[in-house]
C-alpha cells in the first residue's frame, strides 16, 4: 500500500529518525522524504512530507507508534481512504434500494462504495453485485462490512465476504 | 486386536473389505446392521457376511440387535459405523456409551455423537481408561486429528480455516469451471452421487458446521455445539456472482473457520484468490492450520468415500493397537 504522510515535528536533532525508525519496524519502504523548511519561520517547528509502501494492515501500528514519539500527524495521504475490499451481494439488490444501501455506507464518514458491478440476469431473478469498500483503516473496514452485513440482512441479501485469515 | 463393527452400510463394508485384503492384525468378533446381528469369539467369516448383506440384505441374524453385538460381543475396541439421526446422534450414541461403559475403545465415523457429546462421551473414556477416536468424522481421509492431537505436540494451534464439505466444493466448481445455476450444479452432483436426494445437510452448511465443532471441541476443548456456528450455506450463489469474483481473479468457496480468540466459529461462502492453498477442486477437502511455532500447514486430500472414510478408521484402530493394547 502506497502512502503519503504529512508530520509537524520539533526541529531537533534526531527527530527525523525517530520517525523513520518506526516506518521501517513495521515494514515499510520510504519512497521520499520531503523537508518543507520556511526559512521565515522561527516557530521551531518542521514539516515533512513522506511517502512510504506500508504492508496492508500496518498504517494503525505506525500512527500509533509516531504519535508516541510526540510527532503530530497533520495529513495521511493524498487519498484519505487507503485500504478497499472488495465483496459480492446476492439477492433483489435494486428493488431494495441499492442507493440506500451505499448510502448508508458513505454516511459514516469513515467509509465510501468505490465501486459497484452489477449483473442482472433476468426479471425477476436475484442479481448479483461486486462492492468496494474504501476506509483509511483495518478498524474502520471491519466496522464497515458489519454495518454492510446488517443493512443487507434486513433486505434479504446475502453478502460473501473475502477470507481475511488471522488478519 | 479384535473389533465388533456396528454399521453395515458403505463405510462399514469398505473396512470389513479393506480388512480382508491387507490383514492388518484385525479380528471382526462382533457385527451388526440394523436389523441383524453376528458374534463370533474366533473371528466372523467376512466374505461371508458381505455375500449376506449383498443377497439378503442382512449381515447375520435377527434375533441379535446390535445393542446384543455391543454388550456381548469379545473385542477391545467397537467400530461405531451406523447410519445415525444427526438431531440426536442416535443410536450410534448409545451404543458408544454402553462399549465405553464396558471398558472398551471406541473408534466411529459418526458426527452426531461426538458434535452433541463430546464432553460426556470424553470423560465417560477417561474413567474407564480407554478412548475415544473419531478421526473419519472430519475431512475424510486427511489425519487432521491426529495431527492436531499427535504431531503437532508443542504448538499451539491459533486458528483454522477449510474446505469441509465435498458436495458443496463439487457443486461451486462445476458452477465456476461451466457456469453452471445452483440448480444445474446440485442436478450433476446428483447424477454422480455426490448429493443426498435431500442436499439440505450438505448444502446449507450444516455438515461443515457439525466438522467444525468437533475439530474446535478437540483442539480448544471449547464444549460448542451447532448452535454456536454462524451457518451460511451456498444455496442462494449465483453463476453471476462468481463470474464477478473471477474477474478479480478470486472465486467462492464454503468455508469453514475457528478462531477461537475472536470468538469466531463460522460457515460460510468466501472470496478467496486464485492460488490459495485452500482452492482444491471437485470433492476434495482442505484445512489450513495456522500455529505458533510450525506456521501455516495445509493439508489436502479426499473428503467423502467407503475407501477413504475406512482408511481413517483403520488409522485409529491400528493406533490403539500400537499405544493403548492390553484394554480389558
Amino acid at each position: 500500500m502506497r502512502a503519503s504522510m504529512k508530520l509537524e515535528m520539533k526541529d531537533t536533532p534526531g527527530q527525523l529518525v525517530s520517525v523513520l525508525t518506526p516506518i521501517s519496524e513495521c515494514g515499510g519502504n520510504i519512497i521520499a522524504v520531503i523537508h518543507q523548511r520556511d526559512p521565515d519561520s522561527d516557530s521551531g517547528v518542521l514539516d515533512v512530507q513522506i511517502v512510504l509502501d506500508l504492508p496492508e494492515g500496518r498504517l494503525d501500528d505506525l500512527v500509533g507508534q509516531i504519535k508516541r514519539r510526540g510527532v503530530t500527524i497533520t495529513r495521511i495521504g493524498k487519498e484519505r481512504l487507503f485500504l478497499q475490499r472488495s465483496l459480492l451481494m446476492i439477492g433483489h439488490i435494486m428493488h431494495t434500494d441499492i442507493s440506500d444501501t451505499v448510502d448508508q455506507i458513505d454516511r459514516t464518514g469513515y467509509a465510501e462504495v468505490s465501486e459497484l458491478s452489477l449483473v442482472m440476469p433476468a426479471i425477476n431473478e436475484r442479481s448479483s453485485a461486486r462492492i468496494t469498500l474504501k476506509t483509511a483503516t483495518a478498524t474502520d473496514m471491519n466496522k464497515a462490512v458489519a454495518l454492510l452485513r446488517k443493512v443487507s440482512a434486513a433486505k434479504e441479501i446475502l453478502i460473501v465476504e473475502p477470507l481475511e485469515e488471522c488478519g | 486386536m479384535r473389533i465388533a463393527i456396528l454399521g453395515f452400510g458403505s463405510v462399514g463394508r469398505g473396512i470389513a473389505r479393506v480388512i480382508q485384503e491387507k490383514d492388518p492384525g484385525i479380528t471382526v468378533t462382533g457385527l451388526a446392521d440394523s436389523r441383524s446381528g453376528i458374534m463370533d469369539p474366533e473371528g466372523i467369516d467376512l466374505p461371508a457376511a458381505l455375500d449376506r448383506k449383498e443377497k439378503k440384505g442382512l449381515c447375520g441374524d435377527r434375533q441379535v440387535s446390535p445393542l446384543n453385538v455391543v454388550d456381548g460381543a469379545e473385542y477391545d475396541a467397537l467400530v461405531e459405523v451406523s447410519p445415525t439421526r444427526i438431531d440426536d446422534g442416535e443410536p450410534a450414541t448409545t451404543h458408544i456409551v454402553h462399549a465405553l461403559s464396558r471398558g472398551k475403545h471406541v473408534v466411529t465415523s459418526n458426527k452426531g455423537p461426538i458434535a452433541l457429546a463430546h464432553r460426556r462421551l470424553h470423560a465417560l473414556a477417561v474413567s474407564h481408561g480407554v478412548q475415544l477416536r473419531y478421526e473419519a468424522t472430519v475431512c475424510g481421509a486427511i489425519p487432521v486429528l491426529h495431527i492436531l492431537q499427535h504431531d503437532l505436540l508443542g504448538n499451539q494451534v491459533q486458528a483454522l480455516h477449510g474446505v469441509m464439505n465435498g458436495t458443496c466444493n463439487f457443486i461451486l466448481t462445476r458452477m465456476e469451471d461451466e457456469g453452471l445455476t445452483y440448480d444445474q450444479a446440485l442436478a450433476e452432483a446428483r447424477e454422480m452421487g455426490y448429493a443426498e436426494a435431500d442436499p439440505t445437510y450438505d448444502v446449507k452448511g450444516i455438515d461443515a458446521a457439525l466438522k467444525l465443532v468437533i475439530l474446535a471441541n478437540t483442539v480448544w476443548d471449547l464444549g460448542v455445539t451447532l448452535d454456536d456456528v454462524e451457518i451460511t450455506g451456498i444455496d442462494l450463489i449465483t453463476p453471476e456472482a462468481i463470474r464477478l469474483a473471477c474477474d478479480r481473479e478470486t472465486t467462492i468457496r464454503l468455508i469453514a473457520e475457528a478462531i477461537p480468540e475472536k470468538g469466531l466459529l463460522r460457515v460460510s461462502p468466501r472470496i478467496i484468490p486464485q492460488g490459495h492453498p485452500l482452492l482444491v477442486e471437485g470433492t476434495l477437502n482442505a484445512v489450513t492450520l495456522h500455529t505458533d511455532l510450525a506456521g501455516e500447514l495445509t493439508f489436502i486430500g479426499k473428503g467423502a468415500g467407503s475407501v477413504e472414510t475406512a482408511s481413517a478408521v483403520i488409522g485409529d484402530l491400528l493406533y490403539l493397537g500400537e499405544h493403548h493394547a492390553g484394554a480389558h
